[in-house]
């Protein structure tokens, strides 16, 4: 009887171009998303090489890490920035790479792009220039972000030589607790484990409560599997999985779709399948989360305080939350509740689909952004923000005295104009609360959609359960 | 790419657990279109005060530490953004090797692509070297071919993947490594599946 595989195994496998003892083995890859940020030196290194695109029909690439989202039609004003746009625009033209400018209403946030138009299928290997690639995870490919010297790589090779990651299964069973989303839940999982507890493997997350989230849910979860050290994170592809991918561009269709849907079907691991590690816990374990120091794992449920560092057994762990809580400027004991808010950051790849608009809205309800807040939503994609004003979400968000922004990855890292000043404090649904991540002196705490829209509301974190 | 064999030099000491490629090199540096230039831009925020000025405190402004040319980093560096630009800026600034208990991922492989030598030490040797590199005057040897860490009376070993340990030693470019199996990729790319998307 053959051995029960686990889907990494699975996916791993079917891409395994050659296999040699000793060495890592090179992996084929089935799609690679380009932007401006990390791709202008590889270009050059191409150039320099006199070697050619491979596989420009397996490249997509776009602007989206440093262009402004508001103001475009006056063209980005940032020279710097403005350069790395011309570059891709350039080099994407050169290969013959299908390149979605600053202008396209298909422009978006890579890893946003890509689902949207069919091109991120069960199966598949992926990889881009950029951390958050493991996003694409939530439709069972198999996702990795790089470095640009490997994007210089697989542009001139389509391959990526790799070492198999150990598997860990993250099994999180149970229904999701009243005003607990995705992003608590990662959130949630990232304090259980550590921000390198998934350190040299491939997450797969399990259980009934990642099974009942949407694909924009499960991208969220995937999305921040790198902050938890991991190289990849994936959930096993199902129904909720074929609906979303059904009539999308670049889906299959007719009998290519039966194909490869008794394909895709093959893919979840066996019964029986064997994992590294395994992690399992519990769904009612989690609550609405508010990270209060300045890596993903410091967080609190917003009913709770601000830990005393003395409360970390581990040396590490409690400098760690001694230099947080100095960055934060935060003491030990105060409710988060409490913390006034300054600025309010709704977007990112982690959350700024169109799913986590209609959450945020439905939050409003007829209220009104606090007089001393300034908050902003930039929509993940122009699809994205189309779409959320067919259904009239901007509406709500304006008159509720949001700025209502085009499409980028803005202040999720602020490589833009979008900046927080030195202390100012904001409620983000990004991924990373790094020092000066937001702009430096910045102080992040990262929030769910609707986490974000409450404190927007308040003014102060709030407890979206006493809104809901 | 430049090969790795013996590095020897000065260490400079910063024990901060979990240092994320956000402090390695802020965004407002990840602008350019070349590899070049990056040194200045190390560790900005740590080594500039809201001014641009230097803060002289920060250890690798510290004329005693100017010609370091290994970092001995608090736990799990490296972590975040899979900027290269991080790598890029180390490398600038004069540095040959990493040491840490653990590595971002992203980062691990970056260091590899361009003979920066990440070391993997365990915590007690992680902290042994961190107490030595206190001391500006204390040198390092580290000897990739023995897969040994030596500064005065104390010597450590680590580990390395075999066959990253000989790209490095030879300083093989890993995109001619690949062009070399073409048939394979060849015959790959001839079977795969028609239902895998692709453009235009």
């Amino acid at each position: 009887m053959k051995q029960p595989q686990t889907m990494l195994d699975k996916v791993w496998d079917e891409h395994v171009v050659r296999s040699a003892p000793g060495e890592p083995d090179l992996l084929y890859v089935d799609m690679h998303l380009i932007h401006e940020v990390t791709s202008p030196q590889a270009f050059e290194g191409l150039a320099i090489s006199g070697r050619p695109v491979r596989r420009p029909d397996l490249s997509i690439a776009t602007v989206d890490h440093g262009i402004p989202t508001v103001g475009r039609e006056l063209g980005i004003s940032d020279p710097l920035s403005r350069l790395q746009a011309e570059a891709i625009e350039r080099n994407c033209a050169e290969h013959g790479i299908l390149f979605f400018g600053v202008n396209d209403i298909r422009q978006g946030i890579v890893h946003i792009i890509g689902p949207e138009h069919g091109l991120t299928q069960p199966g598949m290997f992926i990889v881009c220039g950029d951390s958050h690639t493991s996003t694409h995870g939530a439709f069972g490919a198999l996702a990795i972000g790089i470095g640009t010297s490997e994007v210089e790589h697989v542009l001139a090779t389509q391959t990526l030589p790799r070492s198999k990651p150990g598997s860990l299964a993250i099994t999180v069973d149970g229904d999701l607790p009243l005003g607990v989303t995705a992003k608590d839940l990662i959130l949630g999982i990232i304090r259980e484990i550590g921000v390198n507890g998934g350190y040299g493997t491939a997450i797969e997350y399990r259980g009934t409560a990642v099974e009942s989230l949407s694909m924009e849910g499960r991208m969220t979860v995937c999305n921040m599997s790198i902050e938890a050290g991991a190289t990849a994170g994936f959930i096993a592809p199902d129904a909720t999985t074929y609906e979303y991918m059904e009539g999308r561009e670049y889906a299959p269709s007719g009998a290519q779709w039966d194909g490869a849907l008794a394909y895709w079907e093959s893919l979840p691991s066996d019964t029986g399948a064997e994992f590294d590690r395994e992690v399992v816990m519990d769904a009612s374990e989690l609550a609405p989360f508010v990270s209060w120091g300045t890596n993903p794992s410091q967080i609190v449920e917003v009913t709770g305080t601000i830990p005393s560092p003395d409360s970390f057994a581990d040396p590490l762990e409690r400098d760690s939350a001694i230099r947080a809580l100095e960055y934060m400027d935060l003491e030990a004991g105060t409710a988060m509740s409490a913390i006034p808010i300054d600025r309010v950051f709704f977007g990112s790849c982690t959350n700024a689909r169109i799913e986590d608009l209609r959450a945020g809205a439905e939050v409003i309800q007829g209220r009104t952004v606090h007089p001393d807040v300034e908050a902003m939503i930039v929509p993940g994609s122009g699809l994205v923000k189309m779409q959320a004003e067919e259904e009239g979400l901007d509406r709500i968000y304006k008159e509720a005295g949001f700025e209502w922004r085009d499409a980028g990855c803005s202040m999720c890292l602020a490589m833009n104009e979008d900046v927080l000043s030195p202390g100012e404090r904001c409620a983000s649904t990004s991924n990373r609360n790094f020092e000066g991540r937001q702009g430096r002196g910045g102080l992040t705490h990262l929030v769910s959609p609707q986490m974000a829209v409450a404190a927007a509301l308040a003014g102060h974190f709030t407890d979206i359960r006493d809104l809901q | 790419m430049k090969a790795v064999n013996i590095i020897e030099g000065q260490m400079a000491p910063l024990p901060r657990a979990n240092i994320d490629t956000d402090q390695v090199i802020p965004k407002q540096f990840l602008k350019g279109v070349t590899r070049t230039g990056l040194g200045p831009s190390l560790f900005y925020n740590w080594a500039h005060d809201e001014e641009g000025e230097l803060e002289p405190d920060f250890v690798l402004n510290r004329p005693e530490y100017a010609g370091a040319k290994v970092l001995v980093a608090g736990p799990n560096f490296g972590s975040g953004s899979s900027r290269e630009h991080a790598v890029w800026s180390l490398t600038d600034a004069g540095f040959d090797a990493i040491l840490s208990s653990s590595f971002g991922p992203i980062l691990e492989n970056n260091c590899y692509q361009n003979g920066l030598l990440p070391v993997v030490l365990v915590d007690e040797d992680l902290e042994r070297f961190t107490a030595l590199a206190a001391d500006p005057a204390n040198t390092v040897t580290i000897d990739l071919p023995t897969q040994r860490i030596t500064s005065g009376e104390y010597t450590a070993s680590f580990d390395i993947d075999a066959h990253v340990k000989d790209r490095l030693i030879n300083g093989w470019d890993q995109i001619d490594m690949t062009l070399q199996s073409e048939d394979d990729i060849a015959t790959y790319e001839s079977a795969r599946p028609g239902h895998r998307p692709v453009i235009g």
